[in-house]
C-alpha cells in the first residue's frame, strides 16, 4: 500500500534555508543541500521548498539551489514561492524541481493552474493553499500574506476549483492552527477530502508525534508537512516513523 | 554510454543527473546515429500519452526505438516512458503506443478512498524471482501517475498495490519498463539504475 508522506518545509531566503519565529527574526538555519540530504538520510519522503525572498533579482539564486539539491538528493522536490508565469515553472522543472507550488498568483489569476497542467501535467502542479476560519461567518477562507489577508474564495470553493483546473495535490495549510503546535485541524482534511479527489498535504499545527497519528488515523490525507518541529530536532523524522508504523500507519 | 532520447520529456534532466550521480555516462540525444550506437538506452516521460506519441514521431524516434530493440540495444522506458513501450493508451481517447510489449494503458479506477493520481512512495511485490530487478522486493519507490498498464503477467516483474494491482517494473527481452521513478527513489532507484548499468555491460560485451 501507498505509504504516508512525510515531508519537511524549507523556507529558502537569498539562497540559505531561514526559519522565521511568528514571519519575524529569520534565523539562518543553513545549506540547503547539506540540509536536503540530512533529510534524505533520516526517511524523508518528499521535500518542499519556499522561496521567502523578497526580491525579483533573486529567482536566479532559487534556481541554483533547485539545480544543487538535485544533483545530490533522489527524492521529488517541490518549488513554491514568486512563481507567476510558465516560464518561471518550466526554469524550475529544468533546474530539477519535480511539482511547482502556486499559491497565492494562482488566486489572483486561476488560469496559470491550467497553464501548468497542458504543458507539465496535473502531477506537477501543487496548489497550495493557506486556510484560516473567518472571524465573522466562522466559514474556512483561503487567505494570503501570512494569513492576514481574506480572499473572496471559501476554502472548499477553492480547492474544488483548483483541481477542476488541474492540481494534482494540495497542500492546505490551516492558519488558526500553524504555529500553534496544538494538532493538525482535523475537520479541515475531512472535509476537505470529501470535496477533492486528489492527494492532500496537510500542514500547520504539528507539535508532537501525537499530531501526526491522529492525523492519519483520523483523515485519508496522503501526507503532512512541518517545518520548525524538523528544523529544531523537536522531533527526528525516523523516531516519528517509528512511531506511526507501531500505530500501524503505513510510512516507508 | 547510455543514450537518453531527448524530446522534451519532463524528468530528462533528473534521470540523467541520477545516472552521472552514480558515475554512468550519458548523453541526451536525438540522433538517430547516436542512439544506434548506444550500449544502452532510456526513455524518459512525465505528462500526456498523445503528445508524447507526437513529438516522437514528429522527430522520426519510432523507427529509431524499433532499430534500437532489433539490435538488442537495451531500452528503458520510466513512467509515462514504460507506458509508452505498450500496444495502446485509454487516455483522453485511444492513443497508438509503440507495441513493444503487448498491453494496453488505462485509467486507474477513482472509486472510494483512492486517491488519484497515484502519488507517492508505494511497497514493491517481485513476481519474477529470476529478473535482474528482484532485489526489490518489499521495497518502497516514488510513483506518480493516474494510468496503470494492464499486461500479460509474464511480463510483469513487479507490482505495487494501489486498491488494483500496479505494475512497477515490467520486462521483455531487452525492453524494460518502469512505471515509478527510479530517479526519485532515493537508494533503492539509485540501485535500479545501477543494475540498468550493468545489464547495459553485460549486452555489450557479449
Amino acid at each position: 500500500m501507498l505509504a504516508k508522506r512525510i515531508i519537511p518545509c524549507l523556507d529558502v531566503d537569498g539562497g540559505r534555508v531561514k526559519k522565521g519565529i511568528n514571519f519575524v527574526n529569520l534565523v539562518d538555519v543553513g545549506n540547503p543541500v547539506d540540509i536536503a540530504s540530512t533529510y534524505e538520510e533520516q526517511g524523508a519522503d518528499e521535500l518542499v521548498f519556499l522561496d521567502i525572498t523578497a526580491t525579483v533579482d533573486a529567482r536566479t539564486t532559487m534556481r541554483d539551489v533547485v539545480r544543487d539539491v538535485s544533483n545530490r538528493v533522489f527524492m521529488p522536490l517541490t518549488v513554491g514561492g514568486g512563481i507567476r508565469t510558465v516560464d518561471d515553472m518550466s526554469a524550475l522543472l529544468k533546474a530539477g524541481a519535480d511539482k511547482i507550488s502556486l499559491n497565492s498568483a494562482a488566486l489572483a489569476r486561476p488560469e496559470l493552474i491550467s497553464e501548468g497542467a497542458q504543458k507539465f501535467g496535473n502531477q506537477c502542479m501543487v496548489v497550495a493553499i493557506d486556510v484560516k476560519t473567518d472571524p465573522t461567518t466562522g466559514t474556512w477562507y483561503a487567505y494570503t500574506h501570512g494569513g492576514r489577508k481574506k480572499m473572496e474564495w471559501e476554502a472548499l470553493a477553492w480547492a474544488t476549483e483548483a483541481v477542476r483546473r488541474g492540481a494534482g495535490e494540495l497542500l492546505v495549510t490551516s492558519m488558526d492552527k500553524d504555529g500553534t503546535k496544538s494538532g493538525f485541524d482535523i475537520e479541515l482534511y475531512k472535509a476537505l477530502e470529501s470535496v477533492v479527489d486528489v492527494p492532500i498535504i496537510a500542514s500547520g499545527g504539528a507539535g508532537s508525534v501525537q499530531d501526526f497519528i491522529e492525523l492519519f488515523a483520523h483523515t485519508g490525507v496522503t501526507g503532512a508537512l512541518a517545518a520548525s518541529i524538523f528544523h529544531f530536532g523537536d522531533i527526528t523524522i525516523p523516531y516519528l516513523k517509528s512511531a506511526l508504523r507501531a500505530e500501524g500507519i503505513m510510512v516507508r | 554510454m547510455i543514450a537518453i532520447i531527448d524530446y522534451d520529456a519532463g524528468n530528462t534532466f533528473n534521470v540523467q543527473k541520477a545516472f552521472n550521480y552514480i558515475g554512468i555516462e550519458t548523453v541526451l540525444t536525438a540522433d538517430p546515429a547516436v542512439l544506434l550506437r548506444a550500449d544502452g538506452v532510456v526513455l524518459p516521460g512525465v505528462g500526456a500519452y498523445a503528445s508524447a506519441m507526437a513529438t516522437l514521431k514528429e522527430r522520426n524516434l519510432m523507427d529509431t526505438i524499433y532499430a534500437v530493440v532489433d539490435r538488442t540495444i537495451p531500452l528503458l522506458g520510466i513512467c509515462l516512458g514504460m507506458q509508452l513501450l505498450f500496444d495502446e493508451s485509454e487516455e483522453y481517447g485511444p492513443t497508438a503506443g509503440l507495441g513493444l510489449i503487448p498491453g494496453v494503458v488505462k485509467a486507474i479506477p477513482n472509486d472510494g478512498n483512492l486517491r488519484v493520481p497515484h502519488m507517492g512512495w508505494n511497497q514493491n511485490r517481485v513476481h519474477n524471482d529470476k529478473s535482474v530487478f528482484r532485489d526489490i522486493h518489499e521495497e518502497y519507490t516514488y510513483f506518480v501517475h493516474s494510468y496503470y498498464v494492464d499486461t500479460d503477467q509474464q511480463f510483469i516483474t513487479t507490482t505495487a498495490d494501489y486498491g488494483i494491482s500496479i505494475p512497477g517494473i515490467v520486462e521483455k527481452e531487452f525492453v524494460y519498463g518502469m512505471q515509478f521513478h527510479p530517479e526519485k527513489s532515493g537508494v533503492v532507484g539509485l540501485n535500479l539504475l545501477r543494475t540498468f548499468g550493468d545489464i547495459v555491460k553485460s549486452v555489450k560485451i557479449t
